[in-house]
């Protein structure tokens, strides 16, 4: 790949004095973060420090209400748009708890996801291609691709399936909400190679939420944020997670009360 | 014949061919309280004029049609009436359809009984399919049309054997049916119901299984779609007096627009003698808008301490908004993401049709319904 393709699509997601509120609860009180591509960024954070809620609400998820700010994609806010929409923008995310979607086949999913995102159905033979090459990379069964969505998948198929949209889907911006949760070491490393694919593409950025330093082993990022109280409350580079596992985050936590 | 009088199952009250011994229903009885008897068009009263429902049948060579008259002893010796308009169908019904498939044959190929309302004007049918032993068929009903119909449907499935039905509710926008599916099951035998009910201004179908042997195995599935003013009543009852036999059903509809009702008894009787039973019953509602109603109700009578299983379940809810969430935030547009979750709602019941053309004929109309 030259250096030129590269540049080309270089993306920058803003989120500019960010408020969310869920049934009448104040969540976020004002995140500011920007993240380009080629850049990772770690958001890092207690239980209950807001840190899903910051990826639901780009997303657009009903349950949470945006009371100010904005969330700008190269320029476009993102609030103003439909769920959908933003996927199409560019924007994905990996869930943390992706849904059982009963009867709806992940081929068929897969396909009519592809088709939304880049607005003409793929060709069939490329399309089975890309997958087959995508499930393989993943160590994923190729009698996978007839299961029901989510469907009685383990911890790490469904990660692993929501790693393969990243892939497929090739989205500007992609934020994963705990994708090392529940994942053994195995699923980890498999996931995480998956991450840094996507990543060496140098198209897109990542924001990568997680509550545990494990998966930055695999995935290094090259800013650090501690998430506390609905906020961020320290930036730094790879070392401050050193300095989290070491020390965890009761130093944030006292702090944000 | 009068009342049968042995302390039958509080689930299953009455039979009789009697008209007068089922009083006209006012809506206040357990079996008639959610059905709209105003729209009946007097099916239950006896006061609906005489009209006509042409019965039409594309039989498989193995199968032998009959039109019979009132008098023929087949008739009614598998089911006996269990309410006011099933007995009223069979008090008047002029001509009946019985089909035969003899001992040990396997029909080649579907036997299609196509039955067209034409238009104003009761009328009142009587159907009896009946396989011989070890016989083999698949029987397609396809209710067509503008009518206001009553009917009785006996299946009689003989030792060992194994009848497919399908019947298909396609009315025109202003039919009235009221019908009762009862089949007997000898002997390890295998029926397999399948019930799609989208047309038709009121559709009140009773679809029934006993068992005349140990063994037998009754599957029923049934899909329906209810649109605005529409009112689609299934009445489930499986009852279990021999031991060994297994039954499970599955119903599954969605509803849209004002006024949209669904009715859904599932009743099923585990009887002392019935010791092995395996039984399952489900119901589902989507509903897909508000002012739609469905009213889901099981319920299980076990008299026997010896069942190998017994479960109902039920729900009625909307569409799950964390699936079309999900979907959308994979850039699935609002309106593919609803239709696909729809389609994935009846996807599993679907896939039980094992006729391609009737299978594609009803995904057809469900996806008719969605773009409405």
């Amino acid at each position: 790949m030259s250096d030129s393709s590269r540049v080309r699509s270089g993306s920058t997601l803003e989120i500019r004095d960010l408020h969310v509120a869920v049934e009448d609860k104040e969540i976020l009180r004002g995140v500011n973060l920007t993240v380009r591509s080629g850049e990772t960024h770690a958001i890092m954070g207690p239980n209950g420090s807001g840190k899903s809620t910051l990826a639901y609400a780009i997303a657009g998820h009903p349950k949470y209400t945006v009371t100010g700010g904005q969330v700008l994609l190269d320029g476009v806010d993102l609030l103003e748009l439909s769920v959908d929409e933003r996927a199409r923008a560019g924007l994905f995310l990996a869930m943390q708890y992706p849904v059982e979607v009963p009867g709806v086949s992940v081929s068929n999913f897969l396909r009519s996801a592809v088709t939304s995102v880049r607005g003409e159905a793929p060709k069939l033979r490329e399309f089975a291609k890309d997958l087959k090459a995508g499930m393989d990379a993943l160590s994923i069964d190729a009698a996978f691709a007839q299961r029901n969505l989510n469907e009685g998948f383990s911890g790490g198929e469904k990660k692993r399936h929501e790693i393969l949209q990243l892939e497929l889907l090739k989205p500007k911006i992609a934020v994963l909400d705990e994708t090392d949760s529940g994942l053994d070491v195995d699923a980890l490393r498999v996931v995480s190679e998956g991450i840094n694919r996507f990543r060496d593409s140098g198209e897109t950025g990542v924001l990568l939420i997680t509550h545990y330093t494990r998966i930055l082993r695999y995935v290094k990022p090259d800013f650090v944020h501690v998430f506390a109280g609905g906020r961020i409350v320290e930036q730094g580079g790879p070392e401050l997670a050193d300095k989290l596992e070491a020390e965890g985050y009761e130093a944030y936590t006292k702090a944000s009360v | 014949m009068g009342l049968e009088t042995k302390p039958l199952s509080t689930l299953h009250e009455k039979a009789s061919y009697n008209v007068e011994d089922f009083p006209v229903p006012t809506g206040r009885e357990e079996e008639w309280r959610f059905t709209p008897l105003s729209r009946l068009k007097g099916l239950h009263n006896g006061a609906a004029a005489a009209g006509g429902v042409l019965v039409h049948v594309d039989a498989a060579p193995e199968v032998t049609v009959e039109t019979v008259g009132r008098d023929d002893q087949r008739l009614g010796k598998a089911y006996v009436p269990a309410d006011r308009v099933s007995a009223q169908a069979f008090a008047v019904f002029e001509k009946a359809t019985v089909l035969t498939v003899a001992r040990e044959a396997v029909a080649s190929k579907p036997t299609v009984i196509t039955l067209t309302g034409s238009g104003a004007g009761a009328a009142y049918g009587h159907i009896l399919v009946k396989l011989e032993p070890m016989a083999e068929a698949v029987f397609v009903l396809d209710h067509q049309g503008s009518a206001v119909y009553a009917d009785n449907v006996e299946f009689v499935v003989g030792e060992g054997a194994t009848l497919k039905v399908i019947s298909l509710q396609d009315w025109a926008d202003d039919a009235v049916h009221v019908s009762h599916h009862h089949a007997l099951l000898g002997k390890d035998a295998t029926f397999r119901s399948f019930v799609v009910t989208l047309g038709g201004d009121l559709v009140r179908l009773s679809p029934s299984v006993s068992y005349s042997g140990p063994g037998g195995d009754a599957d029923l599935t049934g899909l329906y779609f209810v649109d605005a003013g529409q009112h689609m009543e299934h009445r489930l009852l499986v009852d279990h007096s021999q031991p060994n036999c297994k039954s499970n059903v599955v119903y599954k509809g969605a509803l849209q627009g004002e006024d949209a009702h669904a009715v859904w008894i599932g009743d099923v009787i585990i009887r002392v003698e019935a010791e092995g039973t395996d039984t399952y019953e489900l119901n589902r509602n989507l509903l897909l808008t508000d002012g739609a109603r469905a009213d889901s109700v099981p319920n299980l009578e076990i008299l026997t301490g010896e069942v190998a299983g017994a479960g109902h379940a039920s729900a009625s809810g909307r569409l799950d908004d964390e699936h079309i969430f999900y979907l959308q935030a994979r850039g699935i547009p609002f309106d593919d993401a609803r239709r696909l979750v729809i389609r994935g709602f009846f996807a599993q019941l679907l896939e039980k049709i094992e006729l391609p053309e009737l299978r594609e004929r009803v995904l057809g109309k469900v996806e008719a319904e969605l773009e409405k």
